[in-house]
C-alpha cells in the first residue's frame, strides 16, 4: 500500500508582517497519486506550490515532503529534497542562453552524473516531448508550447518522486494540452506523483483518476471529499467554478 | 570535487562576459599600486638593513681639547679587547665637511677641531669594556656609538617600512572589497539561473563554483598585467639607480624581493577566490 509523499499539518503562511496567505492546510498526498490543485486566483496556489517545492517555508504548522518534516529543515538539506522533486513552471523559467539540450540536462549534471550519463537520456527525453530536433535550440527560438515541453522534459529528466506543474497548459493549444497531459499521466503510471494547478476544467475532466485539491483565500475546501475519498467518477463541473 | 574545477557544460550556465566586467582592468591597477608600494617598501627595508649594518659595530673616539691626546687615545683603543680597526679620521677631511657646512670660513686652520678617531669592533664585542678603557686612559674623551647618531633616521626608514607595508594591506582591503560587490553583482546579474538551479536542487558551493571560476581567472590575469607592469618600471627605475646601489653596496630590490614581488599576483588572486567564495556564500545563504 502506497504511504504518503505529502503531509501538511495546520500549515499556515505569511509573506513578511502581511495576512496568512495560508491557513491551517491540514491534509496528505499519497506516493502515486495524481492531483489537481485549483482555486479561483489569488487563492493561493502558487503559495502552496512554492511550500511543495521547497521554495518557501511555511510560518506555522509541519510539513512533510518523502516522509521527513522539511518545515524547519536546516536549509542546507534542502537540495536532497529539490532533487526529488520536478517542477514545470507557469512561466517555464528556462535559462534563455542555454541550448534546449542544455536545460534538460540541468537536473542530472547539477544530481552530479558524468557527461556521458547525460548525452542519452536527454536525447531520449527531447524525443519523448517532440522536440529531438530542436536540441541545440535556445528558449527565445522556441514556440511557447515547444518552450513548455523543454520545462516537462527538464522536470521529469531525472525521475523525480513528485512532479509539480503550475499552470502547463495555460500557454499552448487544446492539441498541445492533450500532449502535454499524456507526457504527465504517462509519468504518473510509471509511479511518480503529479500535482497540477490548473484552471483548465476540460484537462481536469479528462484525467478521471485524478483527485482534487481546491484552494479559496488560502484554505484548502473540498467539495468534493476526493482527498479523503478518491473519486470514482470524474469532478462535476459545479466543484470546479472559480 | 575542485573548487575551481568547472565542466563545459557548467561554464555555459554564466557566460564570462556576465562576469568579466572591469574586474580584470580593477584588479591589475590596484596590484600595479600594490608592487609599486611593496618593492618601495621592500627598499626601505633594505636600506635600512644596509644602513644599519654598516654602523652596527662602529664606533667613534671624540676628544675635544686638541690632538695631544689622540696618540694615547689611539693606543688604548688598540689595546682593549675586540677591536678589529682604530684609525684618526684626518683633520682635512673634518675641515672639509666644516667647509661644507659653514661655507669657505669653516677652512680656517685657527677654528679648533675636535679630534676623531674611527674604531671598529668585532662582531660580539663588548662596547663597554672599550668605552671604559678608553676614559681610564683619556680623560674627558668620549666614546659615541654610531648607531646613535643614526637612530632618527633607523627610525624613519622604519616607520616608512611599516607605512608601505600598511599601504599594501589596505589597497589588498579595498581590492577584497571591490571582488565582494562584483561577485554580488555577478549574482544579481545571473538571478534567474541561480533560482532555477537552486530550485533544480543545485548546492551554494554548486552555484558559487561557477563564479569563482571567473573571478579567480579574471583576477590573475588582472595581477599578472598589473604585476608585469610594475615589474617593467621598477626595472627601469632600480637599473638605473647606480647611485643607490653604489651608496648602499647592493641594488635597492635584491632577487629574493623580485621573487616575494612576483608572487603577488598569485597571492591577489587567492586572495579574489577566498574573498569571493565568502562573498557569495552569505549572499546564496541569504535565500532559500
Amino acid at each position: 500500500m502506497a504511504g504518503s509523499i505529502v503531509e501538511f499539518d495546520r500549515v499556515g503562511l505569511r509573506y513578511g508582517t502581511g495576512a496568512e496567505v495560508l491557513r491551517d492546510l491540514d491534509f496528505r498526498l499519497m506516493e502515486g497519486g495524481f492531483y489537481f490543485l485549483t482555486g479561483p486566483s489569488g487563492a493561493g496556489k502558487t503559495s502552496l506550490l512554492k511550500l511543495l517545492y521547497l521554495a518557501q517555508r511555511p510560518t506555522r504548522g509541519q510539513m512533510s515532503l518523502f516522509g521527513d518534516e522539511l518545515a524547519h529543515a536546516a536549509r542546507d538539506a534542502l537540495p536532497i529534497y529539490r532533487r526529488r522533486i520536478g517542477v514545470v513552471f507557469q512561466d517555464f523559467r528556462l535559462i534563455r542562453h542555454l541550448s534546449a539540450f542544455d536545460n534538460v540536462a540541468l537536473p542530472l549534471r547539477i544530481a552530479g552524473h558524468a557527461e556521458e550519463e547525460v548525452e542519452g537520456p536527454v536525447r531520449e527525453m527531447l524525443a519523448w516531448v517532440g522536440l529531438a530536433d530542436r536540441a541545440s535550440a535556445r528558449p527565445p527560438t522556441l514556440s511557447g508550447g515547444e518552450q513548455q515541453r523543454v520545462a516537462i522534459a527538464r522536470a521529469v529528466i531525472a525521475r523525480p518522486e513528485l512532479v509539480i506543474a503550475d499552470e502547463p497548459t495555460g500557454n499552448v493549444d487544446a492539441a498541445m494540452a492533450q500532449r502535454i497531459l499524456h507526457l504527465l499521466t504517462a509519468m504518473n503510471r510509471l509511479g511518480t506523483t503529479v500535482i497540477v494547478a490548473t484552471h483548465d476544467l476540460g484537462l481536469i475532466a479528462a484525467t478521471p483518476g485524478a483527485q482534487l485539491i481546491r484552494l479559496e483565500n488560502g484554505i484548502l475546501v473540498d467539495p468534493t471529499g476526493a482527498l479523503r475519498h478518491p473519486p470514482g467518477a470524474p469532478p462535476r463541473a459545479s466543484d470546479l467554478q472559480q | 570535487m575542485s573548487l575551481l574545477f568547472v565542466s563545459e557544460a557548467e561554464r555555459r550556465l554564466i557566460p564570462a562576459s556576465g562576469v568579466r566586467g572591469p574586474v580584470p582592468l580593477l584588479i591589475a591597477i590596484m596590484t600595479f599600486v600594490m608592487v609599486v608600494v611593496a618593492a618601495a617598501g621592500l627598499a626601505l627595508s633594505n636600506t635600512a638593513s644596509v644602513v644599519k649594518a654598516g654602523v652596527e659595530n662602529r664606533y667613534s673616539i671624540q676628544i675635544a681639547d686638541g690632538s695631544v691626546k689622540a696618540p694615547t687615545a689611539i693606543s688604548a683603543a688598540r689595546a682593549a679587547p675586540g677591536v678589529s680597526r682604530v684609525e684618526q679620521v684626518p683633520p682635512e677631511d673634518l675641515r672639509r665637511t666644516l667647509e661644507r657646512w659653514l661655507g669657505p670660513e669653516g677652512a680656517k686652520a685657527d677654528l679648533p677641531l675636535p679630534v676623531i678617531i674611527d674604531v671598529d669592533l668585532r662582531p660580539g664585542a663588548d662596547p663597554s669594556a672599550v668605552s671604559d678603557r678608553i676614559e681610564r686612559d683619556v680623560p674627558g674623551a668620549r666614546f659615541v656609538a654610531h648607531r646613535t647618531s643614526l637612530a632618527p633616521l633607523l627610525d624613519a626608514l622604519r616607520g616608512l617600512t611599516l607605512l608601505a607595508f600598511g599601504l599594501v594591506l589596505l589597497i589588498a582591503l579595498a581590492s577584497a572589497a571591490a571582488i565582494v560587490l562584483a561577485a554580488r553583482g555577478a549574482l544579481d546579474t545571473h538571478r534567474a539561473t541561480i533560482e532555477v538551479m537552486h530550485g533544480i536542487g543545485a548546492t551554494d558551493d554548486q552555484v558559487a563554483r561557477l563564479f569563482l571560476r571567473q573571478i579567480a581567472i579574471d583576477a590573475l590575469l588582472g595581477g599578472i598585467g598589473g604585476a608585469v607592469v610594475a615589474g617593467l618600471i621598477l626595472a627601469a627605475i632600480v637599473g638605473g639607480a647606480s647611485f643607490a646601489t653604489s651608496l648602499a653596496g647592493a641594488p635597492p630590490i635584491g632577487w629574493g624581493d623580485a621573487a616575494v614581488l612576483a608572487l603577488m599576483p598569485l597571492a591577489v588572486a587567492l586572495l579574489a577566490t577566498l574573498v569571493a567564495r565568502g562573498a557569495l556564500v552569505r549572499a546564496l545563504r541569504e535565500r532559500l
